[in-house]
Formats: C-alpha cells, structure tokens, sequence
C-alpha cells in the first residue's frame, strides 16, 4: 500500500514536471517555474510525509474500504457533469480590462535574477524534506 | 542587513549537517541557542531603520528585495524569544540525542521559515515561506511518533493542504488583477480600483486559507489535538509563535498594510473573531486536559487579535500587535509550565495531578502570572492589550463587539481559575505519582517569560513611548 502510495506521489511530481514544460512552451516561463517548485517540490514532500503516517491493512479490509469508497463517491461524476452543463449555460464571466504581466522570456531570469528568495526557499524545503524522512524513515519506531 | 535574519539560521543549518564528528547535538543545542537569543538582542538594540541599510562589501550577496518596519521587527524579537524557549524545554525533555539533533535542525528550519515569512515583500515568497514552517512544525509535531501526536498532526495536514489551495489559487487571481506580487503592487491595484472584483474574489479565498491557518472557530478542529498532543516543546512553539506567525501575523500585515477592503470584509473578520473568542472559551470550560483547555484559551486569544485587525483603526491594530506580542509570551509560558507538570508527573490531565501548590512553588507563581495575565488582570501585560483592544471597538462605534469582549475577559478567568483551583490548590489524599523533578532549564523559561509578562505589563508606558519598538507608529 505505501510503495504504492509513494509511486503516485512521484507519479504526480512527474505530472506536474510535464505540466511545467507545457507551460514554458506556452510562453509562460514564470507560471512553469511555480509549478517545478510548488507542485514537483513542495507538494511531493508534503505528501511523502503524509505518505510515512500510513499503515498497512489486511486484504479483507482493503476489499471492504474499497466498495465503500466507490459508494461513496459513486454520485460525484453526475454531480460534476452536471455542475459543468450548469455553468456552460448560466456563468457569464465578466470581461476585465486585465494588465499585461511582465513578460520575461527566460525562465533562468526569473529563477537566478527575480525570485532569489524563493529559490533559497526552495532549497530549505528540501533539507526540511530531508529531516522528515530520517525522522519518519531512519529513527526507531515507539 | 535584514536579509542577514534568514542568511545566518541557514548557515548554521548548512554547517550543523556537515560530516564532522564533534557536530552533535550538544553543540547543535549552544550554537541555536546562542543564535536564538541574539535575534531578539540584537533587535533591542538597533532601530527598525537601521536593518535597511547595507555595508557595500555585503550588498553583492544580500540581494533580497525585503519588506521590514516595526512590525516585522517585534515580530523578530517574539520569534527569537519563543524559539528559544521551545529550544530550552527540548533540552530537559527529548532525551536521545540523535532525536535531539533532529529537532533542533527542524526548529532552525521553522525559524528560518518564521524569519523570511515576516520580511517577504511580495505574496508568494510570504506563501513559500509559510508552507516552509508548515512542513518543519508538520515533523516536529510528529517527532515523537505517538498515534495521538500523528492523528493530530494528519488533521492539521489536511486542512492546512486546503488553505493552502485557497491561498495559492488566490494569489493566481492576484497576478490576473494586478499584474504583480509584490505589497505595493497589490497595494496600487486596489488604489487604482479597476479589477475590483478579482481582487476582492482573490481576498476571499485568500481570508479562507487564513482562517484555517489561524486555527479560529469554526475552522479550528486541528488547533486542540495539534496543541496538546505534540511533544512539549513543539506545543510551546506551535501555540507561541509558528501557527501566529503562519496565520495571524499575515493576516495582520496583508489587511493592515497591503489590501484595500470594503465594510463587509471587516465585518466578517470581526464576526469570526468574536465568535472564535466565545466559543473556544465556553470549551475551554469542559475541558480536563490542561494542556487542551489551554488549546482552547489560544482559539480564544487568537479571536482578539482577529477582531482588533477586523475593526482595523490604527488604535486597534496596535491592539492586536500588543496582544500578539503579549500572547505569544503568556501562552509560551503556560505551555512551560504544563510541559513541568508533564515531566514531574507524566499527565496533564487534571483529575490526576491536583493540589500541587506546595510541590512545585516556581511553576505555580509563574502559572498563576500567565493566566491572569491571559484574563486580562492589571497590571500585567495582557491587561494592556486587552484594554487597547476593547478601547479601539468604543470609538470605532463597534459597541455590542465590545462588550461581548469585555465580558469573555470574565469567561477566561472563570476557566483558568477552575483549572488553578483543581491542579494547585485542592488538597488530596491520592498524590500523584511523582516521576522526578522539574529540570532547571523549564524553571529558567517559566521565570523568564513571567519576568517578561510582569516587566511588560508596569512598564507598559515606557515601552509604548520607546523608539525601540516604535510602538507609536502604529497609531499614523
């Protein structure tokens, strides 16, 4: 369940690294780099720590979690699709006189030159991700 | 120079990992403290003015575009003092040393996070750097690996995930609206009114997240089970300083000096604030745990500084900076001396631990100066703020807010004088089992910060004329 569960988290960090050079392709340079380092980086290591808070159940129960899982969200899909026709047919969304974002072509730009800070913080994230695996992973269970 | 508050913690951090043997937790703990405690000197001693100025030799490497006024900087002196504590009870109550050394790496990353959250000068470095003490504070709750401590901490995971969607798609609809990140930007696209109505959707998802980030009612249901089950020191620090720093003192700073907001935002601020302080405090009250009643006191305290910054005059923020301040210390302190109990005897919980007065005289002193100091009881410093607070609603016309606050006053010192009676002053014949002394570096905290709380509080009058703090600036 938990290999499983870390394969998603890095499937999803793969997802939003291919969402990221869509987006640079896109010419948005500044929206990739937010997406590298929020959805690949920090989010990852959120979830590898919620991740590590798991156990393992017996085959019985996943059988039982499962069925009840799907009853729950069983509605969820019309919910949606109807949600949608709903909103194709009644939301107007305003037409705003928006201002042009600063166009910077280079994402090395944005990272070495605008965004020092987040850079640095970026880094402390990895190392704070670092310590919640040794102390989830590597310490002794109580 | 203030870029220096966010370079140094990382320093020591990158140095404290390096493969050398004599780097252990000893010397990790003297290095932190040392660092901790120079923060809050070292803001005593130099103006806020003073920060902004670079040596030339420095200004190549410190190229940080950061936001710092007098209230960043008592922000940093609550910071340093906090931390500190949390660090000192650490010592006397993780007892490995390798999880020691774990801790006060995770504390340096918090504190590197609460440092850079208070100076960030555009939104979404202030996001990164929240999330950044989220993940750090997210560990060390969970450090100790009891179930409860990880149900608690997985219930202020997932919630905290939530504000996070909401702040993060808020500051989507920000760079939509106004074209930029920065305060002044945000600030001039509210000035210049086109958008408006972006800007006050992107306001509301961003009030969502912060709400829940502050832990006030209703979105509070992490905040008793975070507070009380985590480690000690990771209580003193989480209801000290780092959900305050990640929830109210953005809060603070984005409504006070960034956004432009119509009544209705004010209204609702204030509606949850009040709110908040009544219903944590009626919990408050069927609560048998001390350290979840006084999980509750802070939903309770927290609710004063929401209202102050709802009601939003210059009066009122100064309230709700004062009680900040002021809250941090008495509740660090009250924290202390439950994390004493704890170690004495093993429990919190009040049906078991009852009529200690005698046993333990400094934790009882110091008890009795937070709590009233939380009620709000002249002289001590809560009393101030309180007082501010209640003053600044009167002349904003805000008469039923008002009194609601005034009489909760009440409401607080009805709970912490129940709790007072119960666990110092009845006498019973079943004594507790004792599980050996209360260690003098918990003593040393609880001393300190009732110095401070007592300091403050006669003092009040100098310390708001004093250019240290600056403390005037906020009524301009």
């Amino acid at each position: 369940m938990t290999v499983r569960l870390v394969r998603s988290v890095v499937g999803l960090a793969l997802t939003s690294a291919i969402l990221a050079v869509i987006m640079y392709r896109l010419n948005s340079p500044l929206a990739a780099v937010f997406e590298l380092s929020v959805c690949s980086g920090l989010i990852s290591v959120i979830f590898i720590t919620t991740v590590s808070f798991t156990q393992r159940i017996s085959k019985e129960r996943l059988i039982i979690r499962r069925k009840e899982r799907l009853l729950r969200f069983l509605y969820l899909p019309f919910i949606i699709i109807i949600a949608g026709l709903l909103l194709l047919r009644y939301l107007k969304i305003p037409q705003f006189d928006l201002p042009q974002p600063a166009q910077v072509t280079d994402a090395r730009v944005v990272l070495w030159s605008l965004r020092h800070l987040d850079l640095l913080g970026q880094a402390i994230i990895i190392i704070a991700g670092v310590f919640g695996v040794v102390v989830f992973f590597k310490e002794p269970n109580k | 120079m203030a870029a220096l508050f966010i370079l140094v913690p990382f320093i020591l951090l990158l140095i404290l990992n390096l493969p050398f043997k004599f780097l252990k937790a000893p010397v990790a703990f003297w290095l932190s403290a040392a660092l901790f405690l120079t923060q809050p000197l070292l803001v005593l001693i130099h103006p806020w003015f003073a920060w902004s100025n670079y040596p030339a030799a420095l200004s190549r490497f410190l190229i940080f575009k950061l936001w710092l006024d007098p209230l960043a900087l008592i922000m940093l002196f609550t910071i340093g003092i906090v931390v500190f504590v949390s660090l000192l009870v650490a010592k006397s109550t993780i007892t490995t040393e390798r999880r020691s050394f774990n801790f006060i790496n995770l504390l340096l990353v918090s504190f590197i996070g609460m440092n850079a959250t208070v100076l960030a000068a555009d939104i979404f470095s202030l996001y990164v750097f929240v999330e950044i003490t989220a993940v750090a504070v997210f560990v060390l709750m969970a450090i100790e690996k009891n179930r409860f401590a990880i149900e608690g901490t997985f219930k202020y995971l997932v919630l905290s995930m939530f504000a996070s969607i909401f702040i993060l798609t808020s500051i989507a609809f920000f760079i939509l609206a106004a074209g930029e990140i920065s305060f002044a930007g945000i600030h001039n696209a509210f000035l210049v009114n086109s958008n408006i109505i972006l800007l006050n959707f992107a306001v509301a998802l961003f009030l969502c997240g912060l709400f829940i980030k502050c832990g006030v009612v209703p979105f509070h249901g992490w905040v008793p089970d975070a507070y009380s089950e985590a480690q000690s020191a990771v209580s003193v620090l989480l209801a000290g300083i780092a959900t305050k720093i990640t929830g109210v003192y953005v809060l603070m700073r984005l409504f006070s000096s960034v956004f432009v907001l119509k009544d209705s935002f004010h209204n609702l601020i204030m509606l949850i604030g009040i709110i908040s302080i009544v219903f944590a405090a009626l919990a408050a009250f069927r609560q048998n745990n001390i350290k979840r009643m006084l999980s509750y006191s802070s939903i309770s305290q927290v609710g004063y500084i929401v209202l102050a910054i709802g009601c939003a005059t210059p009066l009122a923020i100064l309230g709700a900076v004062l009680h900040f301040f002021n809250h941090a210390i008495f509740k660090s302190l009250l924290f202390v001396n439950a994390a004493s109990l704890e170690k004495k005897f093993g429990s919190t919980d009040m049906s078991i631990i009852t009529g200690l007065g005698n046993q333990l005289p400094v934790t009882s002193g110091t008890w009795l100066v937070g709590l009233l100091s939380t009620a709000g009881i002249p002289p001590l410093s809560g009393f101030w703020s309180k007082l501010i607070i209640i003053i600044a609603l009167f002349n904003a016309q805000r008469f039923t807010y008002g009194w609601i606050a005034l009489l909760a006053s009440v409401l607080t010192l009805a709970y912490f004088l129940f709790m007072e009676r119960n666990v110092f002053f009845i006498k019973t014949e079943a004594a507790p089992g004792d599980k050996g002394g209360v260690p003098f570096s918990l003593k040393f905290c609880e001393i300190l910060l009732a110095a401070i709380t007592i300091g403050v509080g006669l003092g009040f009058p100098f310390i708001l004329n004093s250019q240290i703090f600056q403390l005037k600036g906020f009524l301009h």
